[in-house]
């Protein structure tokens, strides 16, 4: 590989199998042999052979195959199924197959030898299409052919050595042993990376696990994983990274349900955020989940439903009844139900199916229900197992996540945390029935949103023909109150109200009483003022007749007097 | 020494195939131990072919050859796959099918 930076780390071929290059950092170590061991029917001939076909498809690498107990027809034939074509790779040239039979009846030994055949045969497989990768499967046949161990050890220790300097990535393919890892300790002579496979059957389920006992030179995930053989070759798991390093967002979009919106400050959730609906049977967490998967598809994104309970149409129909119809969106490839049965598969094979869903989908929201299911396939110990793997996928993958969970009534928060999805979550929300005196009422709260504070309030809600509606939180006496104990409180307040309001009513009209007794007696004030203003005026006019007529008398005396002249004395006492 | 003759004789009685890597020790030993066989059991009676896989490598593939020396003993009878440097005389001819004789030196070492 191009692996030259300041320091240089140790080059690595990757196998391009499903998760294994993330367990070993890159892919198994370049130019070194690697010891693949397992007992019966682990896959390790499939994985080798993965291995070399990966090795031409993905990275032009050319392979070797070198089987000894399989004939290269044998072999072609059983890769078939997997889509994996030897017959044509082999015509193009960048597959040898060398099938090394060796039968103890036809070899005798008689004297002194090496396996430089071997060497030979190899060398020139390798050398005539230039390969890099060489798979030996299974070398340890050599033992039941020879019969001198002594050569044998030291030849093959030679041998590794050769591939070494070869520079070829060599997978050696090896049983099993009783307290070793492999019946000839071949691990003694194979020190760079050695991978075990195993089969085991626990409750009836069987499941494969690949360790990486050691890497030389390398960190390596040193736990067990399960790993699956899928129609596309070897699938390890986990399929996604083993650090948390995702990126994050700060959109926010919406539960599809406003009131339960309006719980969180910021009014929804985080988008590729992971949500954990609990709660007891009947509680509504389906029609939630559904809710929330209708909404990503009205926001124009790709949803995947898993559906374990119910089949597709059922769900449609059910959640018509409720006012959701998710029918358009299937109709408009915008949301996608896979239902099917938890105990259809082991739970490596519901990951894996996950997976492949998820990719080829390419959804933004996920929605699985109920996960609680998938423990009647595994332990509970699996299960965490498995969803977190699960939910570091989709977070890595930036999907907003939401799961449901069925929990039993008395314990439901202890039981979570048992599985350990709580931690794993950053949203848990959860829906209850609120028993009261002769029935029940369902109220959700939340109790943890990563990130974002949230109300602290239980919320009754109810489900309608046009979907989930979260009701006012009343409080009565005793509390936040529900049900008909809510339908009793509101006609209490009702007739308080009413009564109150009556009470200014009459307020009112007594007022308005007064104000037209006020009213009268103005009116009839002001009749008696008019009635004295009259006659005072009329009294007044008279006096002014008077005066006017008594001062005309004057004149005409006056006037009179003049008229005679000489009488200058009868004037005065007109001026007196 | 040699009663029987082949009654259907169209070629020699014995087909043999060495193959052998190079000058290697145990190679040039094979080959050594090999003629004095044919020329003291074998007179005219054998069709030795020496192979050098070094330089016939894809021969190696098809006569199945893993170990080296090897001598296959087409014919007579079963395909057989003597390996080793032939050194041990004795097995070497009762694989043959050859009866050993007194004279022979190699016999007792």
């Amino acid at each position: 590989m191009t692996a030259a930076p300041a320091l240089p780390q140790l080059p690595k071929a990757p196998t391009g199998i499903d998760g294994l290059d993330e367990i070993t950092n890159g892919g198994l170590p370049q130019g070194r042999p690697t010891l693949l061991c397992g007992s019966a029917g682990c896959g390790k001939t499939l994985m080798s052979v993965e291995f070399l076909v990966r090795g031409i498809e993905e990275f032009d690498e050319p392979g070797v195959l070198m089987a000894f107990e399989e004939t290269a027809d044998e072999l072609a034939a059983n890769v078939t199924s997997l889509g994996f074509d030897l017959k044509q790779l082999v015509a193009d040239k960048k597959l040898r197959l060398d099938h090394v039979h060796v039968d103890r009846s036809e070899i005798e030994e008689t004297g002194e030898y090496d396996l430089e055949g071997l060497f030979i045969r190899l060398g020139y497989a390798i050398d005539s299409i230039g390969a890099k990768r060489v798979v030996l499967d299974t070398i340890e046949s050599l033992f039941s052919g020879f019969s001198n161990q002594a050569v044998l050890r030291s030849e093959i220790r030679r041998l590794f050595r050769w591939l070494k300097d070869k520079g070829v990535t060599t997978i050696i393919t090896a049983e099993r042993g009783d307290g070793s890892l492999t019946r000839q300790g071949l691990e003694e002579y194979v020190s760079d990376c050695v991978i075990l496979l195993d089969n085991r059957v626990i409750n009836q389920i069987t499941t494969r696990r690949l360790r990486i006992v050691k890497y030389r030179g390398s960190t390596h995930g040193t736990n067990e994983y399960p790993y699956l053989i899928t129609e596309d070759g070897i699938s390890v798991l986990p399929v996604t990274s083993l650090k948390l390093e995702h990126e994050v967002s700060n959109e926010v979009v919406s539960t599809g349900v406003p009131g339960l919106d309006e719980m969180f400050t910021r009014g929804g959730l985080y988008r590729g955020s992971s949500t954990l609906i609990t709660g007891t049977a009947g509680t509504a967490k389906t029609t939630l989940a559904a809710a929330f998967a209708a909404e990503a598809c009205r926001r124009g994104e790709r949803c995947l439903y898993f559906a374990f309970e119910e089949s597709p149409q059922q769900l449609m129909r059910n959640m018509r009844s409720v006012g959701l119809d998710l029918q358009p969106f299937v109709e408009q490839g915008l949301l996608h139900i896979e239902a099917s049965r938890p105990t259809l598969n082991g739970l490596e094979q519901h990951l894996v199916t996950l997976h492949k869903l998820i990719g080829q989908f390419r959804p933004q929201a996920v929605v699985i229900d109920p996960i609680s299911n998938l423990v009647s396939v595994g332990s509970i110990t699996e299960v965490r197992g498995m969803l977190t793997r699960l939910i570091d996928y989709l977070k890595v993958q930036g999907i907003t996540a939401l799961f449901t969970a069925l929990v039993s009534g008395r314990s439901a928060n202890q039981e979570m945390t048992e599985e350990g999805v709580s931690s794993l979550v950053d949203t848990w929300i959860h829906v209850r029935d609120l028993e009261g005196i002769g029935e029940r009422n369902r109220g959700v709260s939340i109790l943890k949103a990563r990130g974002m504070a949230h109300s602290n309030q239980v919320r009754e809600f109810v489900v309608t023909h046009e979907g989930i509606r979260l009701l006012d939180v009343v409080i009565g006496p005793g509390g936040i109150v529900t049900g008909a104990s809510r339908q009793t409180q509101f006609l209490q307040e009702q007739a308080v109200a009413v009564a109150a309001q009556q009470e200014i009513e009459r307020r009112e009209r007594e007022l308005e009483r007064k104000r037209r007794v006020l009213e009268a007696t103005i009116a009839n004030l002001r009749t008696e003022f008019e009635s004295v203003e009259e006659e005072l005026r009329r009294s007044n006019q008279e006096e002014e007749q008077r005066h006017q007529e008594l001062s005309q008398a004057r004149q005409q005396i006056a006037a009179g007097h003049n008229a005679r002249p000489g009488n200058h004395s009868a004037a005065a006492p007109a001026n007196s | 020494m040699e009663p029987e003759q082949a009654p259907d004789s169209a070629g020699p009685e014995y087909v043999l195939h060495l193959f052998i890597t190079g000058a290697t020790p145990n190679s040039t030993q094979a080959v050594r131990n090999l003629q004095d066989i044919c020329e003291r059991y074998l007179p005219g009676r054998c069709e030795l072919q020496i192979v050098d896989i070094y330089q016939q490598p894809e021969l190696a593939r098809a006569e199945r050859i893993v170990a080296a020396p090897t001598l296959i003993k087409k014919q007579p009878g079963l395909v057989r796959f003597l390996v080793g440097d032939l050194s041990d005389r004795r097995r070497v001819l009762s694989l043959l099918g050859l009866v050993p004789d007194p004279n022979d030196p190699y016999l007792h070492d």
